[in-house]
């Protein structure tokens, strides 16, 4: 937002490391209909960079067209953002990435914009291992066009409408593993507690990093029949695991429950801690990861939580191998090779 | 029999097979006349293929500078079986037809008004040497040679020009001159030599270069200080990306060896756009390259680039029509399509070089005006001028020239300006101020959204907001016209009634056609248009003429459409005069058509 009124702030209001409010994270006031799932994850994720101490210029928010993407306008409102054209956010996200490597990217789509019309985008971005978060709020239906199924619509789910979806849904997370993600969760908006920590964590891995979260459609895709309502989330979904991030400064002070438990280190050393952890499930293997989202799939199940990560991997810069300076921090000098050379170019032609 | 006669003046034409190294043999050729020091201008006419169709390589020489292409061709260098019955046709009577005569001519492609010449190029490989790449790649080498017999050429720098071409290679330097001297003693030992037509050394072409546009494009790029490239491989326009990336690994490496640039290949023109996008509205020049089907693919994201008023550097090499084969012919087709590329109330600023150095120039520059503007800049040059080579006067580059980012505010701008709107016009210049993302703690940061904004780029869906944004682009759309390149004009005042109107490749071909005209009589001014918008010199020019003949290479008139579209005229006066085969515009046509209209 263009500065006209400078937000006001209660002076006893709780801060984090830097010094900022929760109230610093907020943005507009939302415009979706009430109860929308889309509005619980804005809060999840103003609340995760509210813990992370993000210095909310340093990051940016990108997202296409939909319900869902407008909703970087109602968080992080001192950060800059674009809504850019629908299903393409991965390629305008590649470039800003390509352009600071040192912002915190944080790119939020819809699954119609992500499965459907931004396909290509959204698995080449995964290919290329762009750092970033991508939060897919994924609803089953195309909200801001009154409700028509999606691509991740689960065969046989019934829309508001009453009609039976007849073709094949796109797991997104398992087009994620597939293409070669190294972070892939999936969680549900009413699920603050698993979420929070999830977009901690994937906020701190260097490359591709995907949450899926389902993420109901109060008005076209809430009612009985719908495999994307919010009663039958509830009812049908089914942790991998207990989750928790513990940043990299934190101490572990949690006791966790011997056998179940498993720590994953990340780059920083920062430790993803799971506990409760699903029988025959490795988070660190991809294949596992798979199977396990397969055989929830069977039982009629909705697998939440990390599905898998592996906390190494080279992003788009490392294999580029650009400067560590950001590119649009570069001028003249760094730039332009000069007449000297310029006169040598011109030689080679004649 | 006639037999055709000149010094420095005529066409000679290469009939090749695509993929055979036919290639380095023209351009040597080609390069040679020209460190003669005489004008030349290179044609590649090929196929939509890799291997094995036919492709032609056209070389004019004149004397007097005529950078155009010719119609007719003098001399015919023939080794490919697949065409020779149409390379046979269309050599002009009186002209020579070198062919390999490894295995003897079929009598039926004996015409005669034509001067034979043949040399057995394959056999002559043969006995020197053994594989049959070799014998293939150093054939083109043996008709080289006989060429600079018959038409005389300096042996001494055809011999530098192999020497700086191989530089450090010295086997394949050896083996060159060796093929070179097969076709030279050939010809001496069995034809008469000079033919009619010869080359003398002159001393026309000065300090002056000879480089094909895209390559010029690529170093406009590195010179104006991109950093982000994204693009999506389709001819004309590959090469682009290809030199670019040569020379900013030479030019743009940290002492470290790491890259001070980002090459990336995106997944289609879609994304290309988008990467540019986002680069630069994240702060860095960046830029695509491409060519009409990715223009095509391009217009939804140039659209939200244009209200969302990011700066976009687009190279557009246009090319024929849709799918595979007339696209790898020239055409300047898409005026109209990238004028107002995407939905709603948009238009882009066009630039249309006719030269390397424009290339150059332009490219360095569309990165000062996309960041001034704060707006798509689409530099229009086409295959013609994109893939063939041209000479052109030598690049340029002032040392203290600074990159102009326009209205960017820093963090320091950001403490102390009072108040700040995104879409705020505060110098009645239509271009407001912008931020970058990370550049303040508290302030400067905003939502970057399509249409749907204000001055403080809060969203709106209120029609007098949506008006005065809108009005205010067109607002920068006139402040464009005093800052983009002014059109060229060939006259001090007014010398005729009657104008000739031609912008990019058309020029060379226009100029030449117009003293054509001057010859017989017929005087005509000329204005050559370097920009869109377009500024008051374009509407003066029309209205002070009685009838303009507008000169593109497209069926449609589309400039001519674009001129009454953007200007208050009278369409009457604009009389089109248009070519569209595929092939460069001659100046022949241009003439004649002129002619006619006047017969
Ligand atoms: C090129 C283009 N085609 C169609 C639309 C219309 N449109 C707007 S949002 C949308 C679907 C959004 O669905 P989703 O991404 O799932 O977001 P949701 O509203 O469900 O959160 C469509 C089709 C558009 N904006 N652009
Ligand atoms: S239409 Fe559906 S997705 Fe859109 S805001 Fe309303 S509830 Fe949310
Ligand atoms: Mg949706």
């Amino acid at each position: 937002m263009s500065y006209i009124l400078p937000p006001f702030r209660h002076p006893d209001l709780p801060t984090n490391e830097l010094g900022f409010a929760r109230k610093d994270y907020e943005g507009a006031l939302s415009t979706l209909c009430a109860g929308c799932g889309h509005d619980s994850i804005s809060s999840a994720i103003i609340q995760a960079c509210y813990e992370m101490n993000i210095e909310p210029h340093r990051l940016a928010k990108l997202s296409g067209i939909g319900c869902s993407s407008k909703t970087p306008a109602y968080f992080l409102g001192n950060s800059h953002g674009f809504n850019s054209v629908h299903g393409r956010m991965p390629s305008v996200a590649t470039g800003a990435n390509l352009a600071n490597r040192q912002l915190l990217y944080l790119g939020v789509s819809g699954d119609g914009d992500s499965a459907s019309i931004g396909i290509g985008q959204f698995v080449h971005a995964i290919r290329r291992n762009l750092n970033i978060v991508y939060i897919v709020m994924n609803n089953g239906c195309y909200g801001l066009t009154k409700g028509q199924d999606s691509a991740t619509a689960d065969a046989g789910s019934v829309s508001k409408k009453g009609h039976a979806n007849p073709f094949t849904a796109i797991n997104m997370t398992a087009l994620a593993i597939e293409m070669g993600a190294n972070f892939v969760a999936r969680s549900f908006s009413g699920d603050k507690h698993q979420l929070i920590p999830l977009i901690k964590a994937a906020m701190n891995h260097p490359g591709f990093a995907l949450i899926d979260v389902v993420s109901p459609c109060v008005t076209f895709n809430n009612n009985v029949g719908s495999t994307k309502s919010y009663d039958f989330v509830r009812e049908h979904k089914e942790a991998t695991s207990e989750f928790d991030f513990v940043p990299e400064h934190d101490e572990i002070t949690a006791d966790y429950a011997e056998g179940s438990s498993l720590d994953v280190a990340m780059h920083d050393g920062s430790i993803i801690h799971l506990s409760k952890v699903a029988k025959g499930w490795d988070p660190r293997n991809r294949f596992s990861a798979l199977s396990a989202l397969n055989n929830a799939e069977q039982r009629g199940e909705i697998l939440t939580g990390l599905l898998f990560v592996h906390p190494e991997g080279r992003d788009l810069h490392s294999v580029f191998h650009t400067v560590e300076a950001p590119l649009n921090s570069l001028q003249e000098k760094d730039l332009c090779p000069g007449k000297g050379v310029l006169a040598q170019i011109n030689d080679s032609f004649r | 029999m006639k037999q055709i006669t000149a010094v420095n003046d005529f066409v000679v034409r290469f009939a090749n097979v695509n993929g055979t190294g036919s290639a380095s043999a023209n351009t040597l050729f080609a390069k040679t006349i020209f460190r003669m020091g005489i004008p030349v201008t290179p044609k590649n006419i090929f196929p939509s293929n890799i291997q094995g169709l036919p492709t032609w390589y056209e070389v004019r020489i004149s004397e007097k500078g005529y950078l155009g292409r010719r119609d007719g061709v003098d001399v015919m260098v023939s080794v490919n079986p697949q065409s020779m019955r149409q390379d046979v046709d269309a050599v002009k009577p009186g002209g020579y037809f070198v062919y390999d005569s490894t295995k003897p001519l079929r009598a039926d492609f004996f015409r005669d008004d034509l001067h034979y010449i043949g040399v057995p190029m394959t056999e002559l490989c043969m006995q020197v040497f053994s594989d049959a790449r070799k014998i293939q790649l150093f054939k083109n080498i043996v008709y080289v040679g006989a060429l600079a017999v018959l038409l005389d050429m300096d042996v001494a720098v055809l011999r530098d020009t192999i020497a700086a071409q191989f530089k450090g290679k010295d086997k394949l330097i050896e083996a060159n001159y060796q093929a070179l001297d097969l076709g030279m003693n050939y010809i001496r030992e069995h034809y008469e030599y000079p033919i009619g037509l010869r080359l003398e050394t002159r001393d026309l072409v000065g300090d002056k270069i000879i480089v094909d546009g895209n390559t010029a494009c690529a170093l406009g790029a590195l010179y104006g200080g991109a950093t982000v490239a994204a693009w999506y491989p389709i001819t004309p326009s590959t090469s682009i990306m290809d030199a670019f990336e040569k020379y900013a690994l030479k030019h743009r490496l940290d002492p470290t060896g790491r890259k001070k640039f980002a090459i990336i290949q995106a997944e289609d023109e879609l994304s290309s756009i988008g990467m540019v996008i986002g680069a630069a509205w994240n702060g860095a020049r960046a830029f695509t390259s491409t060519s009409g089907p990715g223009v095509s693919l391009m217009s939804e994201f140039l659209g939200l680039a244009y209200f969302a008023e990011i700066p976009v550097v687009l190279v557009n090499v246009q090319r024929g029509g849709p799918s595979t084969g007339m696209p790898t012919r020239t055409q300047q087709a898409d005026i109209l399509s990238s004028a107002y590329a995407s939905h709603g109330d948009t238009r882009h600023v066009l630039l249309f070089p006719d030269t390397p150095k424009e290339c150059f120039d332009f490219t360095a520059d569309a990165f000062d005006l996309a960041d001034r503007l704060q707006t798509p800049i689409f530099v229009m040059t086409d295959l013609d001028l994109g893939m063939n080579d041209h000479m052109s006067e030598p690049f340029d580059w002032h040392d203290a020239r600074p990159y102009d980012r326009g209205k960017v505010l820093t963090a320091e701008d950001l403490d102390n300006v009072e108040q700040w709107g995104r879409y705020l016009d505060v110098d009645g210049d239509g271009i407001p101020y912008r931020t970058i993302p990370g550049t303040h703690a508290k302030k400067g940061s905003y939502f970057t959204r399509g249409t749907s904004h204000d001055e403080f780029a809060r969203y709106t869906e209120s029609s007098d907001a949506y008006v005065r944004n809108v009005d205010r682009l067109l607002v920068k759309w006139d402040t464009a016209k005093n800052i983009t390149p002014a059109p060229e004009l060939y006259q001090d005042g007014k010398r005729s009634p009657f104008g000739m109107l031609f912008f990019g490749t058309t020029t060379a071909s226009a100029l030449e056609a117009k003293d054509e005209l001057e010859a017989d009589g017929l005087i005509l001014d000329a204005i050559r248009l370097r920009a869109c918008p377009f500024d008051e010199t374009v509407e003066v020019f029309i209205h002070g003429h009685e009838s303009i003949f507008v000169v593109e290479q497209n069926r449609d008139a589309q400039m001519r459409s674009l001129l009454i579209n953007e200007m208050n005229i009278n369409p009457a006066k604009l009389i089109p005069v248009l070519n569209y085969d595929g092939m460069p515009i001659t100046a022949d046509y241009i003439a004649q058509s002129i002619r006619t209209h006047f017969a």
